[in-house]
């Protein structure tokens, strides 16, 4: 069941609408906080872990996907450790908000280009968060400098550049772990 | 003079453990799976050992109370109020410990000796036989029963009393097995005490670990609140098992026999992790829920495992252990360990490491990774099919 929140209406525009989605109990939840961890994990073993059949935790699934509460499948990729050229820069934009259509248009058009993989509304002394990847800083430069910071609204930006991850979607980037306890406790 | 001649008699005549040679054996190999941790993989949630550094970084060095820190006591006692609906007095019925093994140390040399019985049921912690016999008290030991899923009944009970006996151990829930002991199933044993002079020494070290119901307390019976010291602590709940700390509540009289012997032999808990440990009660809820529900998950996983592969398994309800059958496969315990060691890599605990009613089955502790229990799962079923 999907309801949505008209009385919400924050300072920041009108075109914001609060989706209040069932998730349908704690159960289903646990469900989503397995795939959140391992999204590899089979319906089956799922099933096990909750204590569902195999085939009520696929309809589930279906049901969440449909949704859009579970939005996608990905993968995380530690490219630290690979000879592949990446960048990835955190833009910070000041943004002028547009009558009638709040940041959303704004935001609209920057999440649009394919070089922005994340883009979030932002309290606090900026508007939005974009993270943008490419193969080089030239290149994120570039695409800041030539298609971003013209865009009509966008105020200002202001970029920095990862320089190494430490942590990403909960999973630690280091030398792999090991299980430092003895081998056997009575 | 010879040095070896100086040791007790009573010492000299410990046995070895029963699995020396798995250690030796692990030693020679690499790469094995092992199922015979008895502790948490997680390590203390960060906010907790953040506290104890912070204490540290305080210059927080010095002895504490013998009794334990009154904040840390205080939170204990609001701890056990809030989750098992238990009730003691922070500044006379709280003892802070070295690990709940202290608190089962002191609780026995404060309460039983020569000529006493201290019946203990089995299979369960290797360490009750252990400190019993160095009180010199005996241990009778009730051998449980897979038919009841190794809970204890009230006639098992009933016929190793004596009038000899003084206390009673209660490990639920229980390690080796998993099993637990509800509040009908406890109400039997407290049927079978409420009118003797028996202590019931309660070792609830794996209380948080329940997945159906809440744990209860022999405790939490009025008629027994007098007569039971509970043992518990921030091992298994918190993954502090490193950290040494528990507490024992019981009787003030009980409590301040304990901390007597405590006090001489000990002075007080190491004072860094008593300030983890506030950390750990007041805010660590939540990474408990955490830990239980990762657990649940995998109780279940191996359970499933373990049937499918054909090997019997009760259905445990607390700790981090199953305690499947290996009977099937016409092996003793030993035999199965040491061969599935290895011809698969996979180190689980004979079941007679833990009583001599554990022989045919099998410690597994889940304490491990998902995908480390996914691979001993199919290196196990290779292993039977093999043997089969």
């Amino acid at each position: 069941m999907i309801e949505i929140n008209r009385d919400l209406r924050p300072w920041w525009g009108e075109g914001f609408l609060y989706k209040n989605i069932d998730l349908g109990g704690d159960k289903l939840v646990e469900i989503l906080n397995i795939l959140k961890k391992n999204s590899r994990y089979t319906n089956e073993e799922i099933g096990i872990m909750v204590g569902k059949t195999e085939e009520e935790v696929a309809a589930i699934i279906s049901d969440y996907e449909k949704r859009g509460v579970i939005a996608g499948y990905t993968t995380l990729i530690n490219w630290n450790d690979t000879q592949r050229q990446s960048v990835t820069a955190l833009i910070e934009i000041k943004v002028a908000p547009q009558r009638g259509e709040g940041f959303d248009k704004v935001a609209e058009r920057i999440y649009k280009f394919p070089e922005v993989s994340a883009c979030y509304l932002m309290s606090g002394g900026f508007d939005v968060t974009a993270i943008v990847e490419g193969e080089s800083m030239e290149e994120v430069a570039y695409f800041v400098s030539q298609k971003l910071s013209i865009q009509e609204y966008i105020l200002s930006t202001n970029t920095h550049f990862i320089l190494k991850r430490y942590k990403d979607n909960g999973k630690v980037f280091e030398d792999k772990v090991t299980d430092k306890r003895e081998a056997i406790i009575i | 003079m010879i040095v070896d001649d100086m040791i007790l008699q009573k010492v000299k005549d410990m046995p070895p453990s029963g699995i020396r040679k798995y250690f030796d054996l692990i030693n020679e190999m690499e790469d094995v799976i092992s199922l015979g941790v008895g502790e948490p993989d997680f390590v203390t949630p960060w906010h907790v050992r953040e506290a104890g550094i912070y204490s540290l970084e305080e210059g927080s060095t010095h002895y504490t109370s013998n009794s334990g820190m009154p904040v840390l006591r205080d939170s204990i006692s609001e701890y056990l109020q809030r989750r098992f609906e238990v009730n003691y007095d922070p500044e006379k019925e709280i003892l802070v410990t070295v690990g709940g093994s202290e608190g089962i140390d002191l609780a026995l040399r404060a309460l039983v000796g020569p000529g006493d019985e201290v019946i203990i049921p089995e299979p369960s912690f290797v360490a009750y036989q252990g400190c019993t016999a160095f009180t010199g008290a005996t241990p009778v030991v009730i051998d449980l029963k897979a038919e009841n899923e190794f809970k204890l009944t009230k006639e098992e009970l009933i016929a190793a009393i004596t009038e000899k006996t003084k206390l009673l151990i209660l490990p639920f829930p229980n390690n080796p097995t998993g099993a637990t002991m509800d509040r009908e199933e406890l109400s039997e044993i407290v049927e079978v005490l409420k009118d003797k002079d028996i202590i019931v020494l309660s070792d609830e070290i794996y209380a948080e670990l329940s997945y159906r119901e809440n744990h209860v307390s022999i405790a939490s019976f009025p008629e027994m609140k007098d007569k039971t010291i509970i043992i518990n602590g921030f091992s298994k709940s918190h993954a502090m098992t490193g950290w040494r700390l528990g507490y024992a509540c019981g009787h003030r009289a009980i409590i301040d026999s304990m901390k007597k012997i405590h006090q001489y032999a000990i002075m007080c808990c190491p004072t860094t992790s008593q300030y983890a440990a506030i950390e750990a009660l007041n805010k660590g809820d939540e990474a408990v829920k955490e830990m239980v529900t990762a657990y649940n998950h995998r109780r279940r996983v191996l359970l499933e495992g373990f049937r499918k592969i054909g090997l019997e398994c009760f259905e445990p309800l607390g700790a981090f252990y199953l305690f499947p059958s290996i009977k099937s496969t016409g092996m003793t315990s030993d035999e199965f360990c040491e061969k599935l060691l290895l011809e698969e890599e996979v180190l689980v605990i004979p079941g007679n490491a833990f009583g001599k009613s554990g022989e045919g089955f099998i410690r597994a502790s889940y304490a491990s990774s998902m995908e480390n229990i996914l691979e001993a799962i199919k290196r196990i079923d290779r292993f039977v099919k093999k043997h089969s």
